[in-house]
């Protein structure tokens, strides 16, 4: 494992590194059709996150962090530092009383649904890349309506909607009607699907998503071009104005993440927080969310891990997260494990999914017995709702199916 | 003619140019700004502006103030 | 520190004094004074109709190199406060203007919402618009977007003197609004001004509270040094007390593993 210079060697095989020989596209350069928006948005995530230094950093910087009234950039710098590891259970202490003093005890449920897993994309840390050889599939209004159906017997009330990156496949108006359907079942809809222009954002919106999560994997476009050899994901900055483009479409939410372990992880969650900051800034209606994804096994490499992200430093990023933007909301999805999650919900994790099944389908017994389309990754926590909801109130906390009234 | 100046009617002989009405109060040109029915004189114009009957004229100073 | 690099600008110009003096309820004769003592770049100024020929001017008693900062007292909705600006710049010559617009004469708050309207027209007029304001985010908000040169909330009502009665919504127009927060009305002693300065504040403005002192040439010069020590202070980074300790007892990093392969 090459640490020093954040090279995950867990991704790579022999294969992978071939392809990283080929001449590849512009990753900065927009392909057609694509919407370039005006924002400096990226330029000053960029330059943020360049000019981070966190050698820098030393306890005094932490400790005022710490005891900060309202934390500046600086003090979330400063909370991402290694400097800050010692502290840890003083951050989680303090990520605690943020979270209970925005959030009370309340805890958000929600199950993914991957509605498809087709993808244009060659990433070649994920399972769903379109070189991975795996089942693919794709479910059609019908069964998209039995899926629901039997999530939302279980109670839940939100739930997110997931494809592959394919518009081929999963057409913009496919996803529509997905979420026309989610309508009939659920209060809040979130979509995770591959970036588009506004006005598609707009469309999505109008047929009943209300949020948006894209992840921009790593901030360091050098790395992402490295990570991401072809596919429309391949564009650094379409990617990275996503969110922006999502609120400019009218979306009341939208959700930012790393996926640490795939370069410098203190950078890249650094760029991460910045990146919410200012579009919240800009954007003061916007709800922001965190997620804190770690690398996970895929069918084909069960080595893949997250290399230097272990639980210390998981937890020194939420908890990063979470005294920067007291008020945001932060997902922790079932690539942890049960007993980790349960002691982030008790810090500063507010939303947590249950019974999520990352294959196509699988919520029905019907569809889930036809063995539809593969998983993107290998889950870590198998609880169903009925589990996840008992586990939480146990902790003392109240789980929460939806706490959002349409108007 | 009859104008009404800073809200109190005055008589004035004819012709009379903004200029003429400003010496003729004492004004210093450089403390004040001048208008003719809402619309602001440039100083520079003060010579050349004729007031008519009926012309509604503000003028103003600074004093102090927070 | 250098004290002349510590600067702050309002349209494109650039001032070292963070004292913003007011020239209201002063003796003429006095105010020369008062102004060097406070060491004030910038002094404030109403408009009104104008003493016949010669009385004493209030310009003939600022110093030749303070920036005039004319204030559009009396306007009670943008359109007045329209024309007292356009009327102000004839005799300034500069284009700053301190937009302050009121139709309540028992406390003198400001209307937000015809401020919000009136640094539109003026900021796309040219002018470097200060808005005097109630601190409200989302009309701080607006201001900005509307192009003003910088926000001045209120830290109490006019001529009060009780201090930073608005505090917690100065400081998140501090936190929030990226441009000069300058705490004006309602300043009452030095202590407020420096604490306003300790919080972030770009600068203060005061006025009665200076005017209606014993001795105002004297309390300009507090004045003027409690804004200084304000400004170090924030530059030098308030030492904090912390308000919950970690409870030992209870860590909630117990879980963590370091070995963490599959369970």
């Amino acid at each position: 494992m090459s640490e020093k210079n954040h090279v995950n060697e867990s991704i790579l095989s022999e294969s992978i590194l071939e392809d990283q020989k080929e001449n590849r596209i512009d990753h900065m350069k927009y392909l057609p059709g694509m919407e370039q928006i005006k924002s400096d948005v990226m330029d000053q995530v960029v330059a943020a996150m360049n000019g981070y230094d966190y050698t820098k950093y030393t306890g005094k910087d932490v400790r005022r962090a710490l005891a900060a009234e309202d934390r500046t950039p600086e003090d979330f710098a400063a909370l991402l530092s290694p400097a800050a590891l010692p502290y840890l259970e003083e951050m989680a202490q303090a990520a605690k009383i943020e979270t209970r003093k925005h959030f009370g005890n309340s805890v958000s449920m929600f199950t993914p649904l991957y509605i498809a897993n087709y993808c244009e994309n060659y990433c070649i840390y994920c399972g769903f890349n379109c070189h991975n050889k795996i089942h693919r599939a794709q479910l059609c209004e019908k069964e998209i309506e039995e899926e629901m159906a039997a999530i939302a017997k279980s109670g839940l009330q939100e739930i997110l909607i997931l494809t592959g990156e394919s518009r081929q496949r999963s057409t913009v108006q496919y996803i529509g009607e997905a979420c026309r359907i989610a309508r009939k079942y659920f209060r809040v809809i979130g979509v995770e699907v591959y970036p588009m222009n506004s006005d598609e954002y707009a469309y999505l919106h109008e047929c009943g998503a209300d949020y948006v999560t894209v992840f921009q994997e790593t901030y360091n476009s050098d790395k992402y071009e490295t990570l991401h050899l072809a596919g429309h994901k391949r564009i650094f900055p379409y990617r990275i104005n996503a969110q922006e483009r999502a609120l400019m479409g009218g979306m009341r939410g939208v959700g930012f993440a790393a996926l640490l372990g795939l370069d410098d992880f203190r950078k890249d969650a650094f760029a991460t927080g910045m990146h919410a900051y200012l579009l919240q800034r800009k954007y003061p209606r916007a709800e922001i969310a965190f997620s804190c994804p770690r690398l996970r096994p895929i069918i084909n490499n069960d080595r893949i891990n997250p290399m230097d992200v272990h639980e210390r430093q998981l937890l020194q990023v939420v908890c990063a997260y979470r005294l920067f933007m007291p008020f945001a909301s932060i997902t922790v999805s079932t690539r942890e494990c049960p007993r980790v999650r349960d002691n982030l919900v008790r810090i500063a994790v507010t939303k947590i999914s249950a019974g999520s099944k990352t294959g196509v389908g699988s919520h029905s017994e019907e569809i889930a017995d036809e063995d539809k389309g593969d998983e993107q990754f290998l889950i870590s926590d198998s609880r169903d709702v009925d589990e996840v909801y008992r586990d939480l109130q146990k902790l003392g906390l109240q789980p929460v199916m939806s706490d959002y009234i349409y108007v | 003619m009859t104008i009404r100046l800073n809200g109190k009617k005055r008589e004035l002989e004819e012709p009379m140019t903004v200029s003429g009405l400003l010496s003729a109060d004492g004004y210093r040109p450089e403390l004040i700004a001048v208008e003719v029915n809402l619309a602001i004189i440039p100083k520079k114009d003060y010579g050349s502006t004729l007031l008519a009957e009926g012309d509604v004229v503000e003028i103003v100073s600074f004093m102090g103030g927070g | 520190m250098d004290q002349k690099k510590d600067t702050f600008s309002l349209g494109g110009h650039e001032f070292t004094s963070r004292f913003i003096l007011g020239s209201g309820k002063y003796s003429l004769d006095l105010i020369r004074a008062c102004v060097e003592n406070a060491g004030a770049q910038i002094v404030t100024m109403a408009l009104r109709r104008a003493n016949e020929g010669g009385l004493a001017n209030i310009l003939d008693y600022i110093p030749e190199n303070v920036t005039l900062l004319p204030n559009t007292s009396g306007a009670r909705n943008a359109d007045e406060a329209i024309r007292i600006a356009h009327l102000s710049r004839e005799i300034s010559g500069s284009s700053f203007i301190k937009i302050e617009i009121m139709r309540d004469t028992k406390y003198l708050l400001p209307d937000n919402y015809e401020t919000v309207r009136a640094v539109d027209v003026l900021a796309k007029e040219g002018f470097v618009v200060m808005p005097y304001m109630y601190p409200d985010l989302n009309s701080a908000r607006d201001m900005r977007d509307a192009g003003a040169a910088c926000i001045m909330p209120l830290g109490a009502p006019i001529g009060t003197n009780k201090g930073l009665a608005t505090k917690e919504f100065i400081k998140i127009l501090i936190r929030e609004i990226d441009l000069p927060v300058i705490v004006d009305a309602g300043i009452g002693r030095p202590s407020q001004a420096c604490e306003a300065m300790e919080m972030g504040a770009a600068a203060v403005m005061a006025n009665t509270a200076v005017a209606t002192a014993g001795n105002i040439q004297m309390m300009a010069e507090a004045f003027k040094k409690s804004i200084e020590a304000g400004r170090l202070a924030y530059l030098s980074g308030l030492g904090r007390v912390r308000e919950d300790r970690a409870d030992a007892s209870s860590p909630l990093t117990g879980f963590l593993r370091d070995d963490e392969r599959e369970e």
